[in-house]
């Protein structure tokens, strides 16, 4: 079995935003770039099924050189080798345009990902690849089980779960619980340095969205502390002052 | 040339998200100087159908197919693809949702469309066709141009106030060419709360972290709920715990939501927590410590033992 993994480099969770250049580009002056949390899911899922099933696992990132240290992580947590699409992810059909155009190479059984990226949060790609390679896509994956061709899944849907049964191939968007996270041990670590990273450059794209600039939130106002013995003030104030009751 | 919203039931019952897409479009549809037609799939009684009338929709394109009954992302996207090019839409309206998130990628690969998720405010098409939306998980906001013939906008539940009116939409059966590839996924089961507000469309949200202590005391978190007529939400630790499901999760890696108000019981408010619910309108912070950094992120807060808050919380909001 072939498994394809779609990771995404971005800011830390705990990452303060601001931008720079008059608002149209972030500032990563100090930021930590990681791999996508809902990614992360994907690729120890991956993991897990590789070593149960004997898969072979591909990372790929659609991103500059300085999404590597990402890259390299990944390799080391236990994905094979990898690919990087040398190009700035512009927007989600760009990005499902260069994963399908690698998919298209090779016969993957499974193309994962994380539901969504934590920068954009658009949870697309994953739809827009599976109509590209003409496969069924499922998201949010919350379980994952192979069994000769076909995968068991739990999605979850608004106010629940339901259980699914589908044939290979598919196309995933994962969250948790699908799999713990992993963290690298030494010995991933030194192998990943050797692991094959190849880098290959975009397929040509019409521009359908650019993003102009960015702005942040005005700040939330100063905290209005109630007593603990007049909680029930908090009621009436909800109504006359917020008035949100 | 209309705008075509995607309408998106609930148990047969138009949800409130789509209430508001179907008054966005609308809008959307006036400064274009064209009509709004809704699209909707599955069974669905008239007067479901006549709502799409009073929030704004000209006409209603009803797809009765009894296959569409199932909420299917995958088979939704065709239909809407071929309502777009019976309307030759140019302009995609619908709310972010688990099921129209589904669709929407299908669709926007499908039309090669230009597509915003997330989007908090009417176009600017001063420049063109400008769309505000929502960020690193509520934490910043982008101008997107859309340069696209055909654009998408996936609308951010509850930032458009709706406004309902005596109007009504013609109505008219939708029967496309269905795609057998579109139903290969087959659902064995559904498990789903019913009677329940939604969280994902809840106004009023009460949400309760590991300070309750345990699930066996989740009652006086209900019991609020109820005196709110408020959804029940939870931070990850109660979800990775298996005190609640995880569809109650709000956070960085759950649900997000963006009610009125938000009540957080004995949640410190880590920022992966904050992430899920920023875009909050009012939130509202009870913990015992005063330390806690939720406080900062709060716009009431009170310092004390939710088993003692909680409870008075309720009495006094079945008193109002």
């Amino acid at each position: 079995m072939k498994i394809l993994v779609c990771v995404t480099s971005v800011p830390d969770t705990t990452t303060k935003i601001a931008f720079t250049d008059n608002n149209t580009k972030l500032n990563k002056a100090g930021v930590t770039f990681i791999t996508g949390p809902y990614d992360d899911y994907a690729l120890a899922r991956a993991v897990e099924l590789k070593e149960k099933l004997g898969a072979s696992v591909t990372v790929l990132n659609v991103g500059g050189a300085d999404a590597e240290p990402v890259i390299r992580k990944c390799l080391a947590i236990g994905a094979d080798d990898a690919i990087r699409v040398n190009a700035e992810p512009t927007d989600a059909y760009f990005v499902a345009e260069q994963i399908a155009a690698i998919a298209k190479e090779t016969n993957y059984d499974l193309i994962l990902m994380g539901r969504e990226s934590i920068d954009y949060n658009g949870g697309q790609v994953h739809g827009i690849v599976g109509e590209m390679l003409g496969m069924p896509s499922i998201s949010p994956v919350m379980l994952l089980d192979i069994n000769g061709d076909t995968a068991s899944i739990t999605r979850e849907i608004e106010g629940g779960k339901e259980s699914l049964e589908a044939k290979l191939p598919l196309v995933l968007g994962c969250q948790e619980p699908i799999a713990e996270w992993k963290i690298p041990n030494m010995r991933g670590i030194m192998t990943a340095r050797t692991k094959p990273l190849r880098i290959v450059e975009p397929v040509s794209t019409q521009t359908l969205t650019a993003v102009g600039s960015y702005e942040l939130p005005a700040p939330r106002g100063a905290v209005k502390m109630i007593k603990a013995e007049d909680a029930e003030m908090l009621i009436q104030l909800l109504r006359t002052e917020a008035k949100v009751i | 040339m209309s705008v075509l919203i995607f309408a998106e039931l609930d148990e047969g019952k138009l949800k409130k998200s789509s209430q508001e897409a179907i008054f966005y479009g609308a809008k959307v549809a006036g400064m274009l100087g064209t009509s709004a037609t809704a699209i909707v799939l599955g069974a669905a009684d008239d007067s479901e159908l006549a709502l799409a009338g009073r929030f704004g929709a000209a006409k209603v394109l009803h797809a009765t197919d009894t296959k569409l009954n199932e909420p299917n992302g995958m088979a939704y996207a065709t239909v809407v693809a071929a309502a777009a090019q019976q309307e030759g839409t140019k302009v995609i309206v619908l709310a972010k949702s688990s099921l129209a998130d589904a669709m929407t990628a299908r669709l926007a690969g499908k039309l090669k469309a230009g597509l915003a998720a997330n989007v908090i405010e009417l176009p600017d098409l001063s420049t063109g066709f400008r769309v505000k939306s929502s960020i690193y998980t509520g934490k910043a906001f982008a101008y997107n141009d859309l340069k696209a013939d055909i654009k998408i906008l996936a609308i951010k539940k509850n930032t458009i106030v709706t406004e309902e009116t005596e109007a009504s939409a013609t109505i008219e059966n939708f029967t496309p060419t269905l795609n057998d590839a579109d139903f290969v996924v087959n659902v064995k089961s559904t498990e789903k709360a019913t009677g329940d507000i939604l969280l994902p469309e809840a106004d009023l949200v009460v949400s309760a972290g590991r300070g309750l202590k345990g699930p066996e005391n989740w009652g006086i978190v209900e019991d609020l709920a109820n005196a709110l007529h408020a959804a029940t939400a939870c931070s990850k630790p109660v979800s990775d715990l298996d005190w609640r499901p995880h569809h109650e999760h709000v956070g960085q890696t759950g649900i997000k939501v963006s009610p009125n108000l938000y009540i957080a019981a004995g949640i410190s408010g880590a920022i992966q927590h904050l992430a899920g619910v920023n875009s909050s309108k009012v939130i509202v912070v009870i913990n015992k410590d005063p330390d806690a950094p939720f406080f900062k992120s709060a716009d009431y807060g009170i310092v004390g033992d939710v088993f003692d808050v909680l409870p008075r919380l309720t009495k006094a909001a079945q008193a109002l």
